[in-house]
């Protein structure tokens, strides 16, 4: 059909199949092993970015355009953007620190996660051993995206539909945690403000100032209102209201 | 024209089959496309941008200053590249590249022309073509992203990281605007390869007007207007130009992702930018205004779809879509962030949804009989009117009078002026005009020392 399909077919590699295997694979190795050993976050996701377009590139290679440039858009475009973009809100300068925190954590990481690889390679082989092949020809008999098409939307699916169920949920489930409405009725708009301003019991005007009309200038003087009477309302409430004494308030000999 | 011409629409066989140098020919006559669309690009917009607000623009260096983007390239590039200390070198040094590597990319499957004759070898006028090539120009623009991000991370700086989150938050909304504007166009063309969406939308249906028959244009542009609409909207933001153009804001953030650029790695950014809106405005040409074919009243010559000349038409609606951008440049205003966002998730996205599902149902009773038809249009019509004609009314209930709310306060509330209070002259104003002294201004009056 077209070239990568023709690549690919009849189960020889084709020499420019071979070259861009060979270029691309030790690259995805890298990126892979450069995304553990990197000390930055960003550069750790820019070294994963590496092998994920390599692995787009491979599926091209093996006449799966489609997934191939599905891999390129969604996860290299979009999620490691997202990734991306909350590192680089998380600071340029935090790189990861080399202590062990948990004694041992390294090498059982490493145990474990080479028992993983394993699981996971033996199951595989388990299971693709028993399954029988179609061959590229006959999977792209109607095209790639065609097929993809069909099979996702008869076959699987109940899975694809599970798949994006669960991740509405997870979206849905993100924005209720993270996002606080205020009621219609928290709001206050300008009117009902003004309202409780001049609302019965309150003082509209503002605050007379510390010290006023009274004998001294400290924030801890309470000011004299017209009537004589001091007022709390001009003295922070943190401070301890005091009047001053005579003597305080007497000259203190400087004005001589 | 010879018999062989017979043959105008690519198909995706034809692909694959060009001898080594034809294919090295056409890369770099699409990377040389690129290079200089750039440099008449910005010439084109400065004039044009001048001309719109009545001022000459670039006119001195060369003929109507067409060279001034060469001079100012070559300026450019004897500039001291300024390395900031606090940049991550490496990373610093790649973003443009990537901006521009995924420009350029993104050019190589849009179909210039038909199949033409290059020494002897009948080849389309297109360095190649793929089942999913409109998902190759999605993924090229998704990729361009990172190009402004790390751009804008790696120069520690914090106007340029905001630039570059703005950016990264704007192309991501913007993606899925775009995307699900071009679902239309698979879903009516029935392929993803450009030159397959050409070819579709070749044969529109035959009007006859006054006795004169004149085949509709089959473009897209037309057939799906919203998805049209919705797209170039989202190609605007995506490109980050006006009235889209915050990642760069500089009212903002001085030249956001690209503050800390200078020299050959600030003109590569300018030329990626540039290189993206054409890009972009020949992807638009060959999704919804038919491509290279040329419309109407050029059909009636019946050569007009073949040999070299649908490179003329296509370049012709570049020329007229980049036109738009600039013009768009020249008369909105930029939009405030989160106006933008808005836009994008609350306006273009549900709009497009809607529009895909009636498409989807009007293309699934294409094949039913009339009554059939009229059944399945008619019930979600009338589901539709009854809905909006007794929707509930969302008008707000009628504000009560000032003089009603100074009625309804409660007993003992702050008094209030009387509302009709008519405030007498103050009698001190017409004394102190009186008292003011005469102005008395005489020549030479600064010089007297103060």
């Amino acid at each position: 059909m077209t070239t990568s399909t023709v690549l690919a077919a009849a189960g020889s590699v084709s020499t420019g199949e071979a070259v861009t295997f060979w270029i691309l694979a030790p690259l995805a190795l890298i990126g892979g092993i450069g995304m553990v050993a990197a000390r930055n976050a960003v550069h750790s996701a820019l070294w994963l970015v590496l092998t994920m377009l390599c692995l787009g590139v491979f599926y091209v290679l093996q006449a799966g355009p489609f997934i191939g440039m599905v891999q390129i858009i969604v996860y290299t475009g979009a999620i490691m953007m997202l990734f991306l973009f909350v590192l680089m809100l998380v600071g340029r300068d935090s790189t990861d620190s080399l202590i062990e925190t948990l004694r041992g954590q390294r090498v059982a990481a490493i145990v474990l996660g080479l028992g993983f690889a394993g699981l996971v390679g033996t199951g595989l082989y388990q299971a693709l051993d028993r399954t029988s092949t179609a061959g590229l020809e006959q999977v792209n008999a109607e095209g790639n995206v065609q097929g993809i098409a069909r099979l996702l939307f008869t076959k699987y699916v109940f899975a694809f539909e599970l798949t994006s169920a669960l991740l509405i949920t997870a979206a849905v489930g993100a924005m209720v945690l993270a996002h606080v409405e205020r009621r219609k009725q928290d709001k206050i708009d300008q009117v009902s403000t003004m309202k409780a301003r001049f609302a019965p019991g309150n003082y509209p005007g503002p605050k007379p100032g510390p010290g006023v009309f009274a004998t001294s200038s400290s924030v801890a003087t309470p000011a004299r209102l017209p009537d004589g009477r001091l007022t709390d309302r001009s003295t922070p409430a943190i401070l301890p209201q005091r009047e001053l004494t005579a003597e305080e308030t007497s000259l203190k000999g400087t004005d001589k | 024209m010879s018999p062989i011409y017979l043959a105008q629409d690519p198909t995706l066989a034809d692909f694959g089959r060009d001898p080594w140098w034809l294919v090295l020919g056409k890369i770099v006559f699409a990377f040389a496309f690129g290079l200089l669309a750039t440099l008449l690009g910005v010439w084109f917009e400065r004039r044009v941008v001048g001309y719109m607000q009545v001022r000459p623009g670039p006119n001195q260096v060369g003929p109507f200053g067409l060279l001034q983007t060469l001079a100012d390239g070559l300026k450019m590039a004897f500039k001291e590249d300024i390395l900031p200390k606090a940049a991550d070198k490496v990373v610093y040094f790649f973003a443009p590249t990537i901006s521009v590597i995924c420009a350029v990319t993104a050019l190589s499957v849009v179909p210039f022309g038909p199949m033409v004759s290059i020494f002897g070898h009948h080849t389309p006028l297109q360095v190649t073509d793929v089942p999913v090539a409109v998902l190759l120009l999605l993924a090229c623009s998704s990729m361009g992203v990172y190009g402004i991000v790390l751009g804008g991370w790696a120069s520690g700086s914090t106007y340029p990281l905001l630039g570059g989150l703005r950016s990264s938050a704007q192309m991501i909304s913007y993606e899925v605007a775009m995307g699900l504007s071009i679902v239309a166009v698979f879903m009516t063309a029935g392929t993803m390869s450009t030159s397959g969406i050409v070819a579709a939308q070749g044969d529109g249906t035959q009007l006859t007007v006054f006795g004169q028959t004149i085949p509709a244009p089959g473009w897209y542009a037309i057939l799906l207007l919203p998805s049209f609409i919705i797209f170039f909207i989202a190609t605007v933001g995506e490109t980050n130009r006006a009235p889209f153009d915050l990642p760069e804001a500089e009212s903002e953030l001085v030249a956001g992702f690209m503050t800390e650029y200078s020299s050959l790695k600030f003109a590569l950014f300018m030329l990626s930018e540039y290189v993206a809106m054409v890009t972009m405005s020949a992807v638009t040409t060959t999704l919804f205004l038919g491509g290279w074919r040329a419309p109407w009243p050029i059909t009636i010559w019946e050569g007009a779809n073949s040999g070299w000349w649908p490179m003329l038409w296509f370049f012709g609606k570049v020329i007229a879509l980049v036109f738009v951008f600039v013009w768009l440049r020249g008369t909105l205003p930029r939009l405030r962030y989160d106006q933008f966002m808005r836009l994008g998730w609350k306006v273009l996205l549900p709009i497009n949804l809607v529009w895909i599902l009636v498409l989807s149902g009007l293309r699934s009773i294409e094949d039913w009989d009339t009554r059939g038809k009229v059944i399945a249009v008619g019930i979600p019509a009338g589901i539709l009117l009854l809905a909006t004609i007794f929707w509930p009314s969302r008008r707000p209930k009628p504000k009560p009078t000032t003089q009603e709310q100074v009625d309804n306060r409660p007993h003992g509330s702050f008094p209030l002026p009387p509302m009709d209070l008519q405030v007498p002259p103050s009698p001190r104003i017409t004394r102190v005009v009186a008292e003011r002294e005469p102005a008395n201004i005489v020549a030479g009056s600064d010089s007297r020392e103060v």
